[in-house]
């Protein structure tokens, strides 16, 4: 410590607690919100107490959904929950095969394999949507989980983190597998994976809020509302004029989509920061 | 360099890399060869009568007034330079609070991490509850309090800081925490040196601890670039819809709303194919700052 002046000290804490009620307004907002009439909402302004209709509106939100809008959190949250794990563990899964195929062996099309891969860093979704999009439709893949996952499994990042970790391994474990009679796919399942469990950790945090995030894509492939994700749902039920918009569902809805990822967050917090901070993206 | 021991098969690595392959070659280069393709042709969404026109797709977008392209790039730049600005700046003072010697700094740091999970949907959908005209509490104080008239679907430059506002407040977790572990790797000897030698606080940030980050700095500044420019879409989208009139319309926008509204495929291609050697560039850029490694 440097400082030792008492003003000094609290200053700190006096801006970090500005910043914090500016990030946590908007939410608690959503909540007080969430616990009225859509009329107590309309009638402005809105209360900033909680009102007596939490259950009601959550139990409606959860099990009905919206007027109109044919799906029910209940079903949105799961299917967020099936992109974001598809999205998750497909990734990860995919990624350790390839870089372990790059790390330990040695085959004439690696640099090429590697190549491949590492253009797939540049370039996200959005900017390739329109073509995409027509494979998916040719591929008969539109409204389906599939459709929804596989194009977001491209991504380099995960197969770089991998590849970083297992460099750092030394070759000797790998060869004295071999010389005991291990065959690399033993090696692979028995000593290597135990051995990346902190980066597949890692990367599981991150990749499950992205895809829990994804908005664009599902936005175009998704026309039925059995496969609206959550933040779809939340997009539709907007998409009318405000008076008829139905604020109560509507922010109920919102605060049930955020819990999972901050769940995930808060609670792997050590992970996340290594995930974010590792793969640098 | 010592040779390092390698698995000899034949057919395995091949077999290992195939799904990352499969993957890699039907939903990114079949994609992107076919976006290049066709942004040389002009399509009629109806018939499916193709012609090819050559580059006469980006032509017409620089040269067409009707397509607004230039202004489309404008609002871009502004806006992803206001977020970057706005979200590092706020980040870098609250990771230095953060990272001085108090207590509950775990707290702190908890608190400023979570918004990172909030999906940048989501993140507009709050910003727009706040400021609808109908039912937004802050509207209706500005009104009320300040006279202050909100309306961001009529009033571009409403609509304009509202779009910021709410991009920059999603990206302040991911800024603070690279600025955080950034400022966590100087040394602390380096830092009260100084304070013997008589700098104060401003002049130790400045001198001291501003150029140590700028490795940190700057990639940041390229990944919230990237992010205004690309990643900014669901707030537009939720928000303000591009407007009004064209006025919050960012590149990412423009090239979803001409394909899929307008169902101008070349058009939206051509659009396509300037991003990404726009995302190639950034990419480069990048990577020989990182290969560097330079500061102070």
């Amino acid at each position: 410590m440097t400082e030792h002046n008492r003003l000094r000290r609290l200053t700190p804490h006096l801006y970090l607690w500005i910043a914090i009620v500016i990030l946590l307004f908007p939410i608690i907002l959503v909540f007080v919100a969430s616990t009225h009439t859509s009329a107590d909402i309309l009638a402005a302004p809105m209360p900033m107490k909680p009102g007596p209709h939490l259950v009601e509106n959550y139990t409606r939100a959860i099990l009905e959904g919206n007027k109109n809008l044919g799906a029910s959190a209940l079903t949105m949250m799961k299917n967020s929950l099936i992109m974001a794990l598809g999205i998750a563990i497909g990734k990860i899964v995919v990624s350790l095969l390839a870089a372990y195929a790059i790390v330990f062996f040695k085959f004439p099309l690696r640099n090429f394999c590697f190549w491949a891969i590492f253009v797939t860093l540049m370039l996200p979704v959005e900017v390739r949507i329109m073509p995409t999009y027509k494979v998916i439709s040719d591929l008969g893949l539109l409204n389906s989980y599939a459709g929804l996952i596989l194009p977001m499994i491209v991504s380099a990042t995960a197969v770089f983190l991998f590849r970083q970790f297992f460099m750092q391994i030394p070759r000797e474990i790998a060869e004295a597998s071999q010389i005991d009679g291990a065959t690399p796919m033993q090696f692979f399942r028995s000593i290597l994976l135990p051995m990346t469990r902190t980066p597949i950790a890692a990367m599981f945090v991150i990749q499950f809020i992205y895809g829990w995030n994804q908005y664009l894509w599902p936005l175009l492939i998704t026309t039925k509302q059995e496969y609206y994700t959550i933040l779809i749902g939340i997009n539709r039920m907007l998409s009318g004029a405000d008076v008829q918009i139905e604020w109560q569902i509507v922010m109920a809805t919102t605060l049930l989509a955020m819990i999972p990822p901050a769940l995930i967050v808060v609670v792997m917090q050590k992970q996340f920061i290594a995930g974010m901070t590792d793969t640098e993206k | 360099m010592v040779q390092q021991y390698e698995f000899k098969a034949k057919w395995l690595p091949y077999i290992l890399v195939l799904p990352q392959m499969v993957i890699v070659f039907v939903f990114f280069f079949w994609p992107s060869l076919q976006g290049l393709w066709q942004s040389f042709f002009l399509q009629d969404p109806f018939g499916g009568q193709v012609i090819f026109v050559g580059l006469e797709n980006y032509i017409r977008l620089f040269t067409d007034p009707g397509y607004s392209y230039g202004e489309s790039f404008g609002v871009s730049v502004a806006f992803a330079v206001c977020v970057a600005a706005l979200s590092m700046i706020l980040a870098l003072f609250l990771a230095t609070q953060a990272n001085k010697k108090i207590r509950f700094s775990s707290f702190y740091k908890t608190m400023m991490i979570w918004p990172y999970a909030v999906a940048t949907m989501v993140a507009g959908v709050l910003w727009l509850f706040m400021f609808n005209p109908n039912v937004g509490i802050v509207a209706w104080f500005l009104k009320n309090r300040f006279g202050v008239e909100w309306q961001h679907l009529l009033n571009s430059g409403q609509a304009f800081l509202l779009v910021t506002l709410a991009a920059s407040w999603k990206q302040i977790s991911y800024n603070f925490v690279f600025f955080l572990a950034g400022l966590q790797s100087v040394p602390v000897d380096f830092i009260e040196a100084a304070a013997i030698d008589g700098a104060g606080p401003m002049r130790r940030f400045w001198k001291i601890i501003f150029p140590l980050l700028s490795p940190t700095t700057f990639y940041l500044l390229v990944m919230n670039l990237v992010y205004g420019f690309f990643e900014t879409f669901p707030i537009i989208h939720q928000v303000t819809a591009g407007g009004p009139g064209k006025s919050t319309s960012i590149l990412v926008y423009k090239v979803w709303r001409d394909g899929v509204i307008n169902l101008d495929l070349g058009g939206s291609s051509a659009q396509s194919v300037i991003l990404m050697i726009m995302v190639i560039g950034l990419t480069v850029v990048q990577f020989r700052f990182i290969e560097r490694r330079v500061h102070y």
